[in-house]
């Protein structure tokens, strides 16, 4: 299963991953519009993104949410009717929205935001 | 027959070609009229006015139909009509329990208006077709179903002679039948009712939507005061609706971004605490049984008792162990209460479909009660099965459960017997002779028709036919206003016997549902504290069936913080999220005052559309004793320690000595006064004159003070 492996200690929160994220997905810089979160707190840094769980796939009532050949779970915009039951029930707190848009979105594994990372902190597996 | 077979049998009456109008924040600011008698179809506009006082869903339902009616029209006359509105917040998906219809209709139960909600996709995707609300008048020659299909703008009324009556097959017939292709289905609902309702006058309207998981059609009811004998009555089969391509922000709201932050901090919230409140999405609302076994308010053998030794049997543990249960289990998408709770694969042992393997939506705490343990029935199958008749016959579960469990009373009475009920033996318990009565009622055969008049006409037919005690029918006659009870025994709550005896459509719990924050939670302590509730609780529900909202996710699932406000029973945090999401879909700007303000003109207009009928005044928020204290020596003695416990506290009486008929004569007295003096309390606290009627100035204050509306109640001032 392909899915973004994260290593906390490494995190220096620069915020790298998020503007390439949203840059590339919204075409925004913009880290509210990131499908990776960044928290960070004294106690140490926070990376949240998509474990490719799974849990929101059945929890969707529209079945908008799938699994791919690769195992990275997928949201289909086009019949997702943007009940965002997903985001609330995510175990990760890991399904992002905006309230520009109509449906949630997630990491998709695409590892664009490893290559940003410049300290190591985030790598794709599988 | 096949699809196709159904589709070529159809005969086109009418059509009517139309451009959708678009939602602009929360209204199309249309509605759409349906005429059978004369197969007219035309748009009407809503009004600004209409929006202002009335707001949507329920309030469009009696506007419409007040205008539609005179005081002389029946249920049954071609001028009634049928109105379906689903409100301005409905339709959102981003908060739960946001997907309700309300209906509106001239009950044969109450001969009055009456209205009931219902969840299914209907509403939503009325609007989404460029409905605020239908209008069906007038009754057709043959049995016609009404398509209205939102993605093509076309309305067609359509002769449809061979499909089946009842709703689990009528439902699966109609989805197939207007859908492209498998995808197509969740895009319909159909409104249906069944066999029942074309025999009796509890009939119920069922509401669909598709289940794309299991792959078939749930049924959920607007099940109070008989609208589905009206719609068989007007010969309609079937109103189907079709619309594709949902999307989140189809209401066009001034807000979206805040209906979403709103709906996630539901959602979160719901995820966190249900586990470990009232677990809807693992028990739907099942776990009501326990507890209100547990606190004797169960009913039990026709409101007699509050609880019984087999009530564990029924309880929630044991339906979850049946339940087919997923995690996307909401009527409407985006309720992750999920209490649509179902049943797969249930093999049916009586009636027209025996032998075939089903699936049961339910069973819901209401169908437990009523049609279990009020007729001291504790079997789960048995009520499975019930309840799945009740559904496809289109008959309601608390009118069915309560009239039965009155008709057992009165076979173990003698007040009526086996010859009367053509063998059947209808005593407490009789679970099999319960379902032949059910399937009577779908036949309209033998003492099933009777039956199926429902408990008002029943006590009138006992007493004119077989000599019964008129003062004791009316003592143990579960029914008010000729709506039969919900399934809650209020004896020991003054809030919950008003709270029913008041309430505009008879008792049922929708208007004022208080006995769990008076008899559970404890929350209202005072005679204050219960009159002030019986303002504004009903006032506050109201307004959910204006905006088509769900009850459910205001008090079934509570904040943590919720214990330390000023009134926990209010869970004031769940109702701004209320008037957040209504200011973001409308943009307007109203508080929680402003919402409780747009309640009570409707629920005034609705007061004065009783008292338009004949209806309105103290006389008709009587209630039966039994809703009150013990009727019987038996029921009395069951309770002996409580009784005369409060015959010492209350009244200063020494109980020792007295015979328990006294003693019942006593209690009475008291009981009876106390619902007096609450019922002075509350017309006081609504505006209303002794005799129950709103005072002119109260019109005037909510602006009700429309010129036949002021007529009316200056006759009774």
């Amino acid at each position: 299963m392909k899915k973004l492996v994260k290593n906390e200690k490494l995190c220096t929160a620069c915020g790298a991953c998020q503007r390439i994220c949203s840059q590339t997905y919204f075409k925004e810089d913009n880290k509210e519009k990131s499908a990776i979160g960044i928290k960070a707190e004294d106690s140490g840094t926070t990376i949240i993104a998509c474990s490719q769980c799974g849990e929101c796939i059945d929890l969707c009532p529209a079945e908008a949410i799938y699994r791919d050949q690769k195992g990275v779970v997928r949201i289909k915009n086009s019949i997702c009717v943007g009940c965002f039951s997903c985001v609330g029930f995510c175990p990760e707190g890991a399904m992002f929205y905006h309230g520009d848009y109509t449906e949630p979105f997630k990491c998709t594994a695409c590892g664009l935001c490893v290559k940003e990372c410049p300290s190591g902190a985030i790598t794709i597996q599988g | 027959m096949t699809v196709s077979k159904l589709k070529e049998s159809h005969k086109l009456l009418a059509e009517y070609k139309y451009v959708p109008a678009k939602v602009d924040k929360g209204y199309t600011n249309k509605s759409l009229y349906v005429n059978l008698s004369g197969n007219k179809i035309k748009a009407k506009e809503v009004t600004a006015m209409m929006k202002e006082k009335f707001i949507g869903g329920r309030g469009f339902g009696l506007w419409y139909l007040w205008n539609a009616v005179t005081p002389q029209t029946k249920w049954n006359d071609p001028e009634n009509e049928i109105i379906i509105s689903p409100g301005p917040v409905a339709g959102i998906t981003q908060y739960p329990g946001a997907g309700k219809s309300l209906v509106v209709t001239l009950s044969p139960n109450t001969q009055t208006v009456v209205d009931s909600n219902v969840g299914g996709y209907f509403g939503p995707l009325l609007k989404f077709s460029g409905w605020d609300a239908l209008e069906v008048q007038g009754k057709a020659e043959n049995d016609v179903v009404i398509f209205i299909d939102g993605s093509e703008g076309v309305v067609r009324v359509e002769e449809a002679p061979e499909e089946a009556v009842d709703s689990h097959l009528l439902a699966e017939q109609l989805t197939e039948l207007y859908a492209d292709c498998e995808e197509d289905k969740r895009n319909i609902s159909v409104v249906s009712a069944g066999t029942a309702a074309d025999n009796t006058m509890l009939g119920m309207l069922n509401f669909s939507f598709y289940d794309p998981r299991r792959k078939t059609v749930r049924l959920k009811q607007a099940g109070r005061g008989g609208i589905g004998t009206v719609l068989r009555d007007k010969k309609i089969k079937g109103i189907v609706v079709k619309f594709k391509g949902l999307k989140g922000n189809l209401n066009n709201p001034a807000d979206f971004a805040k209906i979403v932050n709103t709906g996630v901090k539901l959602h979160k919230e719901i995820n966190r605490l249900d586990d470990y409140q009232n677990r809807m999405r693992h028990n739907g609302t099942t776990f009501l049984a326990g507890i209100m076994n547990d606190y004797d308010l169960l009913p039990t053998c026709n409101f007699k008792f509050g609880s019984h030794p087999e009530g564990e049997k029924i309880a929630a543990p044991n339906w979850v162990k049946m339940f087919d249960a997923g995690k996307a289990d909401g009527c409407w998408y985006g309720c992750t209460l999920a209490c649509s709770k179902v049943v797969c694969g249930f093999e049916l042992k009586t009636g027209p479909y025996k032998g075939q393997k089903v699936v049961v939506d339910g069973p819901e705490y209401e169908t437990i009660a009523g049609v279990g343990s009020n007729c001291g029935i504790f079997d789960r199958d048995y009520i499975l099965e019930c309840n799945f008749y009740c559904d496809t016959y289109g008959i309601d579960t608390i009118s069915f459960g309560t009239t039965t469990a009155f008709i057992m009373e009165c076979y173990e009475n003698g007040i009526i017997n086996k010859e009367i009920t053509g063998g059947l033996e209808l005593n407490f318990g009789s679970k099999e002779a319960a379902m032949e009565l059910l399937h009577q009622m779908a036949r309209g055969e033998g003492f099933g028709k009777i039956a199926g008049l429902g408990i008002k006409r029943l006590k009138e037919i006992f007493v004119r036919e077989y000599g019964a005690d008129a003062g004791f029918l009316n003592d143990i006659g579960m029914e008010a206003k000729g709506l039969e009870y919900a399934e809650y025994v209020s004896k020991e709550s003054l809030v919950q016997q008003a709270g029913f005896g008041l309430a505009n459509k008879g008792p049922q719990h929708d208007e004022a549902w208080l006995i769990f924050m008076d008899m559970v939670n404890n929350q209202l302590p005072t005679f204050e504290d219960k009159a002030e509730a019986l303002h504004y609780f009903p006032m506050f529900r109201t307004w959910l069936g204006l905006v088509g909202l769900c009850k459910l996710p205001w008090n079934d699932i509570v904040p943590e913080s919720n214990k330390d406000t000023e009134e926990p029973a209010k869970i004031i945090e769940h109702v701004q999220n209320y008037v957040d999401l209504f200011n973001a879909v409308t943009g307007q700007n109203i508080d929680i005052d402003g919402m409780i303000r747009q309640s009570e003109g409707v629920y005034q207009f609705q007061r004065v559309f009783n008292l338009r009928m004949g209806f309105g005044t103290r006389e008709y928020d009587k209630v039966p004793y039994r809703s009150m204290g013990p009727v019987t020596v038996e029921e009395y003695q069951s309770r002996q320690e409580r009784y005369d416990g409060q015959l010492k506290e209350l009244l200063g009486i020494d109980p020792e000595g007295k015979s328990t008929e006294e003693k019942i004569k006593l209690l009475r007295k008291y009981r009876e006064e106390q619902y007096e003096k609450i019922t002075d309390a509350v017309y006081e606290r609504r505006g209303w004159t002794k005799n129950g009627v709103p005072k002119l100035e109260t019109l005037q204050k909510f602006g009700m003070d429309f010129p036949e509306l002021v007529e009316l109640v200056k006759q009774h001032q």
